[in-house]
């Protein structure tokens, strides 16, 4: 009997010193889930002077690994997260991971009416609207003038002029890309996925076949930078922000608008459903989006600030590197990403493992 | 009575941190992943129970390709680590000083201070086109161009074998350090020449340690991630990569689980198939060990 | 005698060095074939050495060893038909008692159906047949020992060579291996080289026994040799038990004790201490006679008073310890016929015994 109680009392002993450690929350917290870059240290320092009662914790990440992260816990964790706009809708509609956004607490007066309005579009599920733009940039392809001049389009990263010389990231951008490329739109076909399927198949070949032509798949900003300012590779697909920052290393390295048009994507804000610190979220975005803090960041993050005159705003350097990229009729050439209806990140997914798996040079 | 109550509630305790960890961490995890792979998805929102994640992955030759091309270079891995390892373990009981021993060891333990991405990174600088090794050979005039070391097979395989080779060479450090040099002094004595001695006594009797350092240094590898992606080439697949790419690219986690499971199930069946073939089991190796 | 037979084993003026330290200095002496011979020292003196450099795993210095005649410097150890049985015995845990056997025999390419046999007859003299397989922790420690001499045995060795095979097991068994040892070296015919540090095992079982000490032998000889004709102070001293006196000889060739006695010791060959030296004198506890000095007769004896102080019972063993007169503390063998018996603690005693059990040497200087 005696045994009984004393297991009894230290199991309830110890189980409440554990679930007290869990417990345990800290009210004024604002976990971010973000990209690298998107909150620098100069920025969150200005914003804990600001709100003195408010601890900024930052956890860097990426598309996928943010909505996967918000899956696993049913949107718990954190209090704010900065997906792409195209990968909000479906990913909304099939986990439920983020909750509506109260447009009367954030600042919309100062944000382009353009991608505001382009975000909403794409992220209002029954009225609601679960996401407002930040910042936005593209995909498109860089080159060194000096040795690859005439890079104009996707498919020129599969000229056997290059050959060995040449990379890509294997993800959906480049599937999207060369779709374009082909003369084709994919965004029209996600209405139809039969048709879609169809269309990847033959990006899929047209890679497949081009696979010989490229020296290696890049894996991240740092690995593409290597690899470009060392003379490996010539030309690549990229983001522009990367070709931006190497721009200022080496102006010869610049960045290349594909003819077909840069891919352009915005990323946003959104508050995840299990988010505890709403008004501190709220907080961060307008404080975020004060001109000066918007040339800090856009320094940071290589991208733009989805305000208005947002280019103005953007440092001495990246300008002229922006200026030596766009002309005024890329601007107008850009191709949003269109949302990603559910099943396709699926497809794709499989399509890139085909052409990573097939055996070419 | 008080006394043995006392006992049983302390060994209780004891035991509560490990029990918990086992369960919380090892037990529950793998009952959730087992979960997963057999609920299959038929729409937003919607799952049935049925093998159909199983078929998917059976009716795929790119999964299974990349699973039986894992498990070939992990064996590889495996063996080229030992025939490193031994060597350098049996130096480091055998014939080096005691004092030299832990500078050794050591050095042994250096790959293991910096993570996994700076390792990669540092093969990287040294393999690729521009990089170190390549500079040198055009330096001492052994070949005219740049030559491109790192995105392929081999460059993965050493990358790997650099990683791992510690966990071979603790173990047979660990069971040769408990041998008596004057078995095999008595080896030579009876006879034996060095090759005898070699395969029939110090072999047999580090058994133990090669067998757990195999096992080990098999399973890390089939499990590593960062390493062969870094360092492998375009065509370079290792499985690891896919199960991420179904959890994280594709939101795929049913076949993510299914693949998690298939992984845990096939390595464990090549580790039983290794034990068979060499006529080892565990429980007079490892657990001897 | 086995004098007539070619020596299995020579040493000539062999020497080996570990830095400044020399660990076997100048040793030189051969074996007859088919003897037992034991390298008797105390632990440090360099025995363990000589005997690796027998075996092959030390390169001498300088020196040569010959085997059956045959000169074996620059044979690696697994060519030189000596083996040894190791101070742990070095069975391979790994095999089993047949494994263990045929090892040697597999080594030398001998087939299948020879090793069967060679096995099972080794195991057959040794006294252990049907052991084949055993392994080896399930075996007794005596067992283990005849399977270590068998593993060797079975290859036919020139030279056996043994280091300190008994140390490990207790003094029961050791007692009965010592004989068993004897008995299985008969056996087999072959030359033993057995090293110890343990005397006894050493006068036991051996035809002959060479004293080491710093890395020199010291004296060689039968065991009988060296316990009644020891050729030094330290083989006197460390063979047998004695108890020791300082002296000086005076003219006319008798010795001045520092306890004030005065003694004679018979003249030993070759030797002759001239007046002046000071010297070590040994008595074997077992020459000494303790008497009452009333019962003595006449002075034929060297003598020594002291008092009993206390009998130290040990069956065969035993002795009386005696005081004398500096305060010095002797043991005298005991019972002795007419003596010590009846004598009670307290008592005076005169301690007598010949000059021919009275052993002298020049102290060193």
């Amino acid at each position: 009997m005696t045994t009984v109680r004393t297991t009894l009392i230290a199991t309830t002993a110890l189980g409440l010193v554990l679930s007290g450690g869990f417990t345990a929350a800290q009210a004024e917290t604002l976990r971010l889930l973000t990209w690298g870059g998107y909150a620098p240290d100069k920025v969150i320092e200005l914003f804990e002077q600001k709100y003195p009662d408010i601890d900024v914790e930052v956890t860097l990440s990426n598309n996928e690994e943010m909505i996967s992260k918000l899956r696993a816990t049913g949107g718990a964790g954190y209090d704010l997260a900065q997906p792409s706009h195209d990968r909000i809708f479906a990913v909304q509609k099939e986990y439920g991971i983020y909750k509506p956004l109260d447009l009367s607490k954030i600042d919309t007066a100062v944000m382009s009416e353009k991608l505001l309005d382009g975000v909403k579009a794409n992220t209002t599920i029954d009225g609601a609207v679960y996401a407002v733009p930040h910042q936005w940039g593209t995909s498109g392809l860089m080159a060194d003038k000096s040795k690859a001049p005439d890079i104009k389009s996707w498919a020129d990263l599969c000229d056997p002029k290059y050959k060995g010389k040449t990379s890509m990231r294997l993800r959906r951008t480049i599937l999207l890309g060369t779709a374009f490329a082909m003369g084709e739109n994919p965004f029209e076909a996600y209405s139809d996925l039969a048709k879609y399927q169809a269309l990847l198949d033959k990006v899929a070949d047209k890679l497949i076949a081009c696979k010989d032509n490229i020296k290696v798949y890049w894996q991240g900003g740092d690995d593409l930078a290597n690899l470009m300012l060392s003379g490996e590779i010539v030309a690549s697909e990229t983001w522009d922000s990367t070709a931006f920052k190497l721009y200022n290393q080496n102006n010869n390295i610049v960045f290349v608008p594909p003819e077909t048009g840069a891919l352009a994507w915005i990323d946003t804000f959104a508050i995840p459903s299990g988010g505890e610190a709403d008004d501190a979220a709220y907080k961060w975005i307008n404080f975020v989006l004060q001109p000066e803090i918007v040339t800090m960041m856009s320094a940071s993050t290589g991208a733009i600030a989805a305000v208005k005159n947002g280019g103005d705003l953007l440092p001495e350097e990246a300008k002229a590197a922006v200026a030596a990229a766009f002309t005024p009729a890329d601007i107008d050439n850009l191709k949003f990403f269109a949302n990603i209806p559910p099943g396709v990140e699926d497809m794709e997914g499989k399509t890139l493992e085909k052409i990573k798996a097939a055996t070419g040079g | 009575m008080v006394q043995k109550d006392a006992q049983r509630l302390a060994l209780f305790l004891l035991l509560m941190p490990f029990a918990l960890w086992i369960l919380l961490l090892i037990v529950l995890p793998h009952l959730g992943i087992g979960y997963l792979s057999i609920r299959e998805k038929i729409g937003p929102r919607q799952y049935e129970f049925g093998p159909g994640n199983y078929i998917d992955f059976i009716s795929e030759p790119i999964y299974w390709n990349t699973l039986l091309r894992t498990a070939t270079m992990s064996v590889l891995v495996t063996v080229l680590t030992l025939f490193i390892g031994f060597p350098v373990a049996y130096y480091i009981a055998k014939v080096a000083g005691r004092r030299s021993r832990a500078g050794l060891f050591l050095l042994c333990l250096i790959p293991l201070w910096v993570s996994d991405l700076v390792r990669a990174f540092g093969w990287i600088v040294l393999l690729r086109e521009t990089g170190v090794v390549s500079g040198f050979l055009q330096w001492t005039g052994l070949v005219s161009g740049p030559v491109e070391f790192l995105y392929n097979d081999a460059a993965v395989v050493i990358g790997l074998i650099y990683t791992v080779v510690l966990f071979m060479i603790v173990p047979i450090v660990s069971t040769l350090d408990g041998m008596d040099d004057a078995l095999i002094e008595a080896g030579y004595n009876l006879g034996g020449s060095r090759w005898t001695v070699l395969r029939r006594i110090v072999i047999p009797y580090a058994m133990p340690g090669i067998v757990a350092g195999c096992i080990v240094v098999f399973m890390l590898t089939a499990g590593s991630y960062l390493t062969p992606i870094l360092l492998g080439g375009k065509n370079s697949m290792w499985f690891t990569e896919q199960i991420y790419d179904q959890f994280i690219t594709r939101y795929n986690w049913e076949s993510g689980a299914t693949f998690g499971v298939v992984l845990l199930a096939f390595t464990s069946f090549v580790v039983w198939l290794g034990l068979k073939l060499t006529g080892q089991n565990l429980a007079n190796t490892v657990a001897k060990g | 005698m086995t004098d007539s037979r070619s020596p299995d084993l020579e040493c000539l003026s062999l020497t080996k060095r570990f830095g400044a330290f020399t660990a076997v200095d100048d040793v030189s002496f051969e074996i007859p074939s088919g003897s037992f011979f034991s390298i008797l020292g105390p632990s440090g003196c360099g025995k363990t050495t000589l005997m690796r450099m027998i075996a092959g795993f030390e390169e001498p210095a300088s020196g040569d060893i010959r085997i059956k005649g045959k000169s074996v410097i620059g044979t690696p150890p697994n060519r030189r038909n000596v083996k040894m049985v190791f101070q742990h015995l070095a069975l391979f845990p790994m095999m089993n008692v047949a494994e263990n056997i045929a090892y040697g025999l597999r080594c030398r390419g001998a087939d299948k159906a020879e090793i069967t046999r060679r096995v099972g007859d080794v195991l057959e003299r040794i006294g252990l047949p049907g052991v084949e397989t055993k392994q080896i922790h399930q075996l007794s420690g005596g067992q283990k020992q005849r399977i270590a001499i068998a593993r060797c045995m079975v290859l036919e060795p020139d030279v056996l060579l043994l280091d300190e095979p008994l140390g490990a097991l207790d003094l029961k068994l050791r007692e009965r291996m010592k004989i068993e040892l004897k008995l299985l070296q008969h056996q087999f015919d072959t030359t033993f080289v057995y090293i110890t540090h343990d005397q006894s095992e050493a006068l036991v079982m051996s035809d002959r026994v060479a004293v080491m000490n710093a890395g020199r032998f010291e004296q060689i000889g039968t065991p009988q040799e060296l316990y009644h004709a020891p050729a030094t102070a330290f083989v006197a001293g460390f063979v047998g038990d004695s108890s020791r006196f300082s002296g000086r000889v005076e003219a006319g060739g008798t010795i001045l004790l520092e306890t004030g006695e005065r003694i004679t010791a018979a003249p030993r060959t070759g030797t002759v201490l001239p007046a002046g030296t000071t010297v070590d004198v040994f008595v074997r506890p077992d020459a000494v006679a303790a008497r009452r000095p009333a019962e003595l007769s006449g002075d034929a004896f060297n003598r020594i008073d002291g008092v009993l102080d206390s009998h130290l019972f040990n069956g065969a063993q035993s002795r009386a310890l005696v005081r004398t007169g500096d305060g010095r503390m002797i043991e005298v063998g005991y019972p002795r016929p007419g003596s010590s018996e009846n004598l009670a603690p307290g008592e005076a005693v005169a301690l007598t015994f010949t000059p021919a059990d009275t052993l002298c040497f020049a102290k060193k200087a």
